[in-house]
């Protein structure tokens, strides 16, 4: 029963945060691409208000895997850095905590461009 | 076709009210809400077993992102992502493998151009902007919290 608790919870938390995108992409006029660099800042500002906290121990991947958990992994490795190794941690944290990711997203990107053709529109 | 236009407003706006399709949006959300929290479940799923394999709880969530991103740049290579987005929308877009697919989609798009001005170039049209945000959002708020924990 945890175990289906646990996913349900992940469940939630992740389909709300991308109902939340799709109102916005169905309501407003805001792009695809606009909404990702939205999310990715409001994640970094919850982070700060310390409102993405509690729902990360909530959701956990539900709220790490969308793109706005990519802005709170920003914010909590500035954070860590800061504490390790004082004001240099402000420029160095973020991108070091993300680092995984932004590598991971252009080696694939990078392989996939070489293997795959390009589809005619 | 000219049989029926002896009719009034308030009749004509019930016509076509009727005969209009239903707004999507519904039928959009809950389709983003599923897609979106199973691709989360996947997360969950991956780092749980992860974490069973003994690796320590932030490695496993840096492993899960890379896996994920991993698997959204496979079904973009594929032709597979592009199909899904249509359907799920945001479901599809928000999740770190819709990020993948906003790198890899326009490397492969823009391969013809070259390897350095198309590849090199477009890959981050998108992500580019994510990073410029968030990078810059992240530094000011990480500068404000130093000055407030250390300084004051």
């Amino acid at each position: 029963m945890d175990i289906l608790l646990e996913y349900g919870k992940v469940f939630l938390t992740g389909g709300i945060i991308c109902t939340i995108g799709q109102i916005l992409i169905d309501k407003t006029k805001i792009t695809p691409a606009r909404i990702l660099t939205l999310f990715v800042t409001l994640g970094v500002i919850l982070g700060f208000l310390g409102i993405y906290e509690p729902i990360y121990n909530f959701g956990k991947c539900g709220a790490t895997v969308p793109i706005s958990g990519f802005g709170y992994c920003l914010y909590k490795g500035t954070v860590k850095a800061i504490t390790e190794s004082g004001f240099i941690g402000v420029f160095t944290g973020g991108i070091t905590a993300t680092a995984g990711g932004i590598a991971a997203a252009v080696v694939f990107g990078f392989i996939a461009s070489l293997v795959a053709k390009p589809t005619i529109k | 076709m000219n049989t029926n236009l002896n009719i009034t407003n308030s009749e004509y706006d019930e016509l076509i009210s009727k005969k209009a399709k239903k707004s999507p949006i519904v039928k959009n959300i809950i389709i983003a809400f599923i897609v979106g929290g199973l691709i989360c479940c996947l997360g969950q799923f991956i780092s749980n077993q992860l974490v069973n394999m003994g690796v320590e709880k932030e490695q496993a969530a840096t492993f899960t992102s890379i896996t994920l991103i991993f698997i959204g740049a496979f079904l973009t290579a594929v032709n597979l992502y592009s199909r899904i987005g249509k359907v799920a929308g945001a479901g599809s877009t928000i999740p770190i493998t819709g990020f993948s697919n906003s790198v890899v989609a326009p490397a492969i798009e823009f391969k013809s151009e070259g390897y350095v001005l198309g590849i090199g170039a477009n890959m981050f049209k998108v992500a580019g902007p994510v990073l410029v945000y968030g990078i810059t959002t992240s530094v000011i708020l990480g500068f404000v919290y130093y000055v407030f924990n250390y300084i004051f």
